[in-house]
């Protein structure tokens, strides 16, 4: 391939999510599928009936629940492993004027120019993050109901059926949006975007990966 | 100067994610410990829709919905025609019915809500069936019966009531829900539903009545801990509003 012209990094590519990046975000994925899926088995009558064993589908459910946050503080709190995975939750965490204008504008004020993440990926990151923590806290009362007030095995259950419907929707959304966008989805898969979607969809990450004192930002 | 003005913003910004990530655990807290009132609330707000809705997509919502409950790892599941209900113990003549018997028996309906004693709350469930008084005058109760206990074709569950009780009015033997044969989720073919209490006493997949001299057996639940007279708003500690 003729890869150099006068700007070199044209053919390159960028590196997005690193390993532990990856393989956490498909551990999670794994887990979520698995505890969504139990749970249409449990809540919605036709399946319950179709499916049976409800005894095991719940447990499943219930272990695969308090395992969900296992993955992240294990990743949170290794070493090199996690070193990315922390700085893209600081990345996550923060929202920059251009990410409120983004939002303002749904996406479409041209003038925005986004770091590493949209703001779509912000709150869907922090929205799964607190979904997990919402999820054990209700579920184990629901599982432990006997150690809490009456009224609150009925408040665990409202808030853990709207949270799940909520989740539903907003996983739905993820794998459609990532459908819609091969290179976005390529990079949770292999790793890394092509520079120029970066420059075009990322400029303000573009940027910190390329200027001088990034590491090792071209692969 | 514009430049690196910029470049502390992208590094610093709002930490909005932390907000919507503690928003949602302090909504979730209250929704915990309120939930109950707003379970209610919405119940009542949203039933003139769900009710009306042709799509049957408001059956997804968690409002006004059964929770479907087993105590064995399976669904029981039996045909309307291999279907029987063993009526027999304390009686004069033990009954062993089919489905079309207790169809061909007097009817009785029951339009009334089903409280579960872990909160959740139907309304207006259209219930037909046979009253389990009428199953057990057919049977001939013998003189010194004291309750009847029920069991259920899952094989683990049982229920009981007293005698005073089963002859109530607003207690039967309901083979129809909401205009269709009790379905296998809902207990079906043919369940218990005790409408003044809690439905942990409606024994599902009903095929055993036996009617027993002096105290019943406590059912399933009653000795997990639930209340054995299970009356809705006036045992479990708790206070909904009574069913019946």
């Amino acid at each position: 391939m003729v890869a150099t012209t006068h700007r070199p990094a044209e053919r390159q590519r960028l590196v997005r999510f690193d390993k532990a990046e990856r393989t956490l975000h498909w551990v999670n994925a794994t887990l979520f599928l698995i505890v969504m899926g139990t749970a249409a088995i449990l809540y919605i009558g036709p399946l319950s009936a179709a499916v049976g064993r409800r005894e095991l589908i719940r447990t499943i459910h219930v272990w695969t629940g308090i395992a969900l946050p296992v993955p992240v503080l294990l990743t949170l709190a290794s070493g090199r492993w996690g070193a990315g995975f922390r700085a893209d939750v600081t990345r996550l965490n923060r929202w920059t004027q251009d990410d409120r204008r983004w939002f303002r504008s749904f996406g479409r004020d041209p003038y925005v120019r986004l770091g590493k993440f949209n703001p779509g990926q912000k709150l869907n990151a922090s929205f799964v993050a607190g979904v997990i923590v919402v999820m054990l806290a209700t579920g184990s009362i629901m599982k432990w109901f006997g150690y809490f007030p009456v009224d609150w095995r009925t408040g665990a259950t409202f808030v853990h059926d709207w949270v799940a419907i909520a989740l539903f929707a907003v996983v739905i959304g993820h794998i459609g949006i990532a459908f819609s966008d091969p290179d976005s989805l390529g990079s949770m898969l292999k790793g890394t975007v092509d520079t120029r979607w970066a420059r075009e969809h990322r400029p303000r990450w573009y940027e910190e990966e390329t200027t001088a004192g990034a590491e090792t930002p071209l692969q | 100067m514009a430049r690196a003005a910029e470049a502390t913003t992208v590094t610093k910004g709002t930490p909005v994610g932390r907000r919507v990530f503690l928003g949602m655990v302090g909504l979730a807290a209250a929704g915990v410990v309120f939930g109950s009132k707003a379970q209610d609330w919405l119940e009542h707000a949203l039933a003139p829709i769900t009710s009306r809705d042709g799509t049957g997509l408001s059956s997804f919502l968690p409002v006004g919905r059964f929770r479907i409950y087993t105590v064995t790892g399976e669904l029981p599941n039996k045909s309307e025609a291999e279907y029987r209900l063993k009526v027999g113990g304390h009686v004069n003549q033990p009954l062993d019915l089919s489905f079309a018997d207790l169809q061909a028996m007097p009817p009785t309906n029951l339009d009334k809500d089903f409280q579960c004693v872990t909160g959740w709350r139907v309304h207006n469930v259209k219930w037909v069936g046979v009253r389990l008084g009428d199953l057990l005058t057919r049977a001939g109760i013998k003189p010194g019966a004291g309750g009847v206990e029920f069991h259920s074709f899952d094989g683990e569950y049982t229920e009981s009531l007293t005698m005073d009780q089963a002859l109530r009015p607003d207690v039967i033997v309901a083979y129809s829900m909401d205009g269709k044969t009790v379905s296998s989720e809902h207990g079906g073919p043919v369940r218990l539903y005790v409408a003044p209490m809690y439905g942990y006493k409606s024994c599902k997949w009903l095929d055993g009545i036996n009617v027993v001299q002096g105290e019943p057996q406590p059912g399933y639940w009653e000795v997990r801990g639930y209340d054995v007279d299970g009356w809705v708003g006036k045992s479990n500690g708790r206070d909904d509003t009574p069913t019946s």
